[in-house]
């Protein structure tokens, strides 16, 4: 797909995406909302577990750490809602990286074991500080309200904000994944020992991107805090960790269009089994997890990618002839 | 003193079931690299189903019988159907694979036999065993030794027969496997029934003691997490030993340090896996990976 | 007498590269045949496209039935024995269990008992390390390990991957004057792949030349040896 075409594409998803609200329902709204939220959180776990290979099953915990720490600042100290966002997503980048040293020793299913204990750690961590935490009650916290006396709902505002938020995101990790940082990250995961060989720090980039992923996640789940408006120890279960890897796989990974595809699905999907089935709606969800596998493996975006690939590909032997 | 020697064999008799959840595990992970997510719910769909039998009138260990048959074949048709389109796609892949299978049994279970608790036969007599001035319950003894024959056979069915060599040679070598004419495909749906049988049993001996309910097995696959890191995930033999370490454990800490009540009791799991992938991440008795440059 | 094994326009590649462009061999029965040719022209990927273990295009004959496109575990079990490239053992396991898997698809245990007799006199040292683990042998013992393990498929066809890599020039010759003596004493035919020129045209009766994907020169392996012209530029001696 040539550049300009590719632009002129995002253009249109743009303006769909920024005349959204006048289409449709709160509520409907409110999902989107979500969708952008899960998108900026799967970027995160994106770039660790698809762009660097390292595998999390604890992004949950990032999540959670950056929705209580907006939800405290708030609820405790009155901060500015949108302050909360960079101090959330730095205290997670500084929790990714502390993370990110010991794990270096682990790979694969050992990595993935750490962060799933973590993941299943969180939940109890957050009971046990109730001082801090509000324990299994949690925290309420009220939706901000639009600035500068715009017309529009609360929920209408939280929409633009938090695509305003993903769009930007979006563009510093594209900038970050297409030069040479992006290409060491992926180096890593390939070969890290030639990595190595080349010069790459590869512990660093390693700790790094984790920070980084970690960031991301946070400011992702900042967000849910101020659009859900509530937090609670519950939410932040190890099926969370789980629907976020489930979100990276089917929507393709080391694919940025892939987190918003993911996305999509982690907040769609489960509603969509629910109306074909009260009684066993999940069974339903596992047929889609199973099924998008054996139809796309490699996501969503991998699998357009592959076949664009391959239309190139005959196009090129067709001219060769 | 009695009190410890009790903790110990009750210890031993769950610990004897994490360990053979985590044998599972092993057992397809050594021949696929993939970590089989749905094994604690296929086991407990397997109770169920042994459930159902006896609640029709079937006497206990006909229906035990028939559930490891049934089990047995249902983890074969598991992979040979489910898992075989995926065959050698890349191991996320299969992981969501296997995620979706967790799904779908739990939320089948729900459906069909609802989620109030079911109490589930023990085939031991409810009379304690005495040694001495120890008490020690009868099914506790019972579960272990019904563990120990299971491993028996497995270890002797891998060890001295055609078809269990052919399956290790799968498992560690599939393409000159191939070479030697076996159909890998097929041996990896055997150790898929295997497994999904051994599953089984821990599930049946689990049963009685937590009593039956979808989510039975949910706490149990992460103590077998838990056993397996402690083994070592390249052996099977360490999975079962790690098992038994952490059934002791667990109920020590739980019955001798005060703060850790029922909720925290699954922090002793999560300590024992951080603890072990801190300080030796093949475990006990497994082979540290040796990456070819 | 028709050829034992005649492969015509074969074509093979890896994902989208093709590296097979339309080979035409045989193999006839009870000879030995050598393809030689330097590193990179094809010849462990044309083993491996007899034995259904790339995707292949055109026709493989085996006794007469076309075997192209079959799986590989189905092909071995015809009569064709492959040792790879790097020896394929199984390195956990012991050498016994190793030989007990190469007869895994026969089912008379009278005919593979006496393989295993016939397998222990023509190589010795295994006997001696029955039960040692086959990841501890040497080079050399692994390659007869390999070998020993074809044999026990009791095959028709042997199909040799370059077995001279990485050994010593006196255990090379040892293994080859097993081969031979195999193919006399048992009737198995070989297709042998070789980078080692010399020590491949003493063994065969056939031999090809392969480049770059293709066939360059065929003939008997007497008339190879002899042409100067040939030897020095595809030979390098």
């Amino acid at each position: 797909m040539s550049a300009r075409v590719r632009l002129g594409l995002l253009l249109v998803l743009l303006a769909i995406a920024v005349a959204l609200p006048l289409f449709v329902s709160n509520f409907r709204l409110f999902q989107f909302t979500q969708v952008a939220t899960y998108a900026i959180a799967l970027l995160g776990l994106n770039m660790l577990t698809g762009y660097n290979g390292q595998i999390s099953l604890g992004h949950g915990a990032f999540y959670a750490l950056g929705a209580y720490t907006a939800a405290i600042m708030i609820d405790k100290w009155n901060v500015p809602y949108a302050l909360t966002l960079p101090v959330a997503g730095l205290l997670c980048l500084v929790a990714g990286f502390l993370f990110g040293i010991p794990a270096l020793r682990l790979e694969g299913l050992y990595l993935a074991l750490a962060t799933f204990a973590l993941a299943l750690a969180v939940p109890q961590i957050l009971k046990y500080f109730e001082d801090w935490t509000g324990g299994s009650q949690g925290i309420v916290l009220s939706k901000p309200k639009p600035p500068w006396g715009l017309a529009i709902t609360p929920d209408q505002w939280l929409y633009f904000f938090t695509l305003a938020v993903m769009l930007v995101l979006f563009f510093l990790a594209r900038n970050l994944l297409a030069g040479r940082t992006g290409r060491a990250i992926v180096a890593i995961r390939d070969n890290p020992t030639a990595a190595q060989a080349m010069g790459i720090n590869t512990p660093l980039y390693k700790s790094l991107t984790f920070g980084v992923s970690a960031g991301y996640t946070g400011v992702a789940g900042a967000l849910s805090a101020l659009t859900i408006a509530f937090v609670a120890p519950d939410t932040f279960n190890v099926f969370l960790s789980i629907t976020f890897l489930v979100g990276i796989v089917i929507g393709g990974l080391a694919s940025i269009s892939g987190a918003i595809l993911g996305g999509f699905f982690i907040q769609f999907v489960p509603n969509w089994a629910q109306d074909i089935s009260k009684a066993a709606p999940w069974a339903i969800y596992g047929v889609f997890l199973i099924l998008t596998m054996y139809v796309m493996p490699f996501g969503i975006a991998g699998t357009a990618r592959l076949l664009m690939a391959r239309r190139l590909r005959r196009a090129g032997t067709a001219r060769a002839g | 003193m009695e009190i410890l020697f009790q903790q110990i064999v009750s210890g031993l008799a769950t610990g004897g079931i994490y360990g053979s959840v985590a044998l599972a595990l092993v057992m397809i992970y050594q021949a696929t690299d993939v970590v089989n997510y749905a094994q604690g719910e296929m086991a407990m769909f397997s109770t169920y189903l042994a459930w159902s039998m006896m609640n029709a009138g079937v006497p206990y260990w006909a229906a035990f019988f028939g559930t490891l048959v049934v089990s047995f074949v249902g983890g074969l048709l598991i992979e040979r159907i489910v898992i075989r389109p995926v065959e050698g796609k890349p191991v996320l892949t299969i992981v969501i694979v296997c995620i979706g299978l967790l799904v779908i049994f739990n939320s089948v279970a729900g459906w069909i036999y609802s989620y109030i608790q079911k109490p589930f036969p023990s085939p031991f007599p409810p009379r304690p065993i005495m040694l001495g001035t120890v008490v020690f319950g009868a099914h506790d003894v019972g579960a272990i030794v019904v563990t120990l024959i299971v491993l028996a056979f497995l270890y002797a069915f891998f060890r001295y027969t055609t078809l269990g060599l052919a399956m290790r040679a799968a498992a560690q070598n599939p393409a000159s496997s191939r070479l030697c004419g076996i159909r890998v495909g097929w041996m990896l749906a055997i150790g898929w029934g295997l497994a999904a049988m051994v599953g089984a049993v821990a599930g049946m001996m689990v049963a009685p003691i937590v009593f039956l309910d979808p989510n039975m097995m949910a706490g149990i696959l992460i103590y077998a997490f838990a056993s397996a890191t402690l083994g070592g995930f390249t052996s099977p033999g360490g999975a079962v030993i790690g098992g038994l370490i952490v059934g002791v454990i667990e109920n020590i800490v739980g019955t001798y340090v005060s703060f850790i009540g029922t909720e925290l009791k699954l922090t002793v799991a999560l300590a024992v896996i951080l603890v072990v992938l801190v300080f030796k991440p093949s475990g006990l008795f497994g082979r540290p990976a040796v990456h070819r440059v | 007498m028709a050829a034992l094994l005649e492969a015509r326009g074969l074509h093979a590649q890896y994902g989208w590269t093709k590296v097979l462009h339309g080979l035409d061999f045989a193999v006839e029965e009870g000879g030995i045949t050598t393809i030689l040719g330097a590193n990179g022209a094809g010849k462990t990927t044309t083993l491996r496209a007899v034995c259904g273990m790339v995707r292949t295009a055109g026709e493989v004959r085996f006794d007469g039935r076309d075997i192209a496109g079959r799986a590989t575990e189905d092909i071995v079990r015809l009569g064709i024995a492959h040792v790879p490239e790097g020896r394929g053992t199984f390195v956990n396991l012991t050498v016994e269990e190793n030989l007990r898997l190469g007869a895994y698809g026969r089912s008379s245990r009278t005919g593979i008992a006496e393989d295993f007799e016939a397998v222990y006199r023509y190589f010795p040292v295994l006997a001696s390390r029955k039960r040692q683990v086959a990841g501890t042998l040497s080079g050399g013992e692994q390659q007869m390990l390999a070998v020993a393990r074809a044999l026990m498929l009791r095959p028709r066809l042997l199909l040799l991957d370059e077995p001279s890599l990485g050994l010593a020039p006196m255990v090379v010759r040892e293994i080859f004057r097993i081969v031979r003596t195999i193919n006399r004493e048992r009737r198995v035919s070989v297709l042998l792949v070789e980078q080692n020129a010399a020590i491949a045209l003493g063994l065969a009766d056939q031999a090809y030349l392969m480049e770059t994907g293709r066939i360059v020169q065929s003939g008997p392996a007497a008339q190879l040896r002899e042409n100067d012209a040939i030897r020095r530029a595809y030979l390098g001696y």
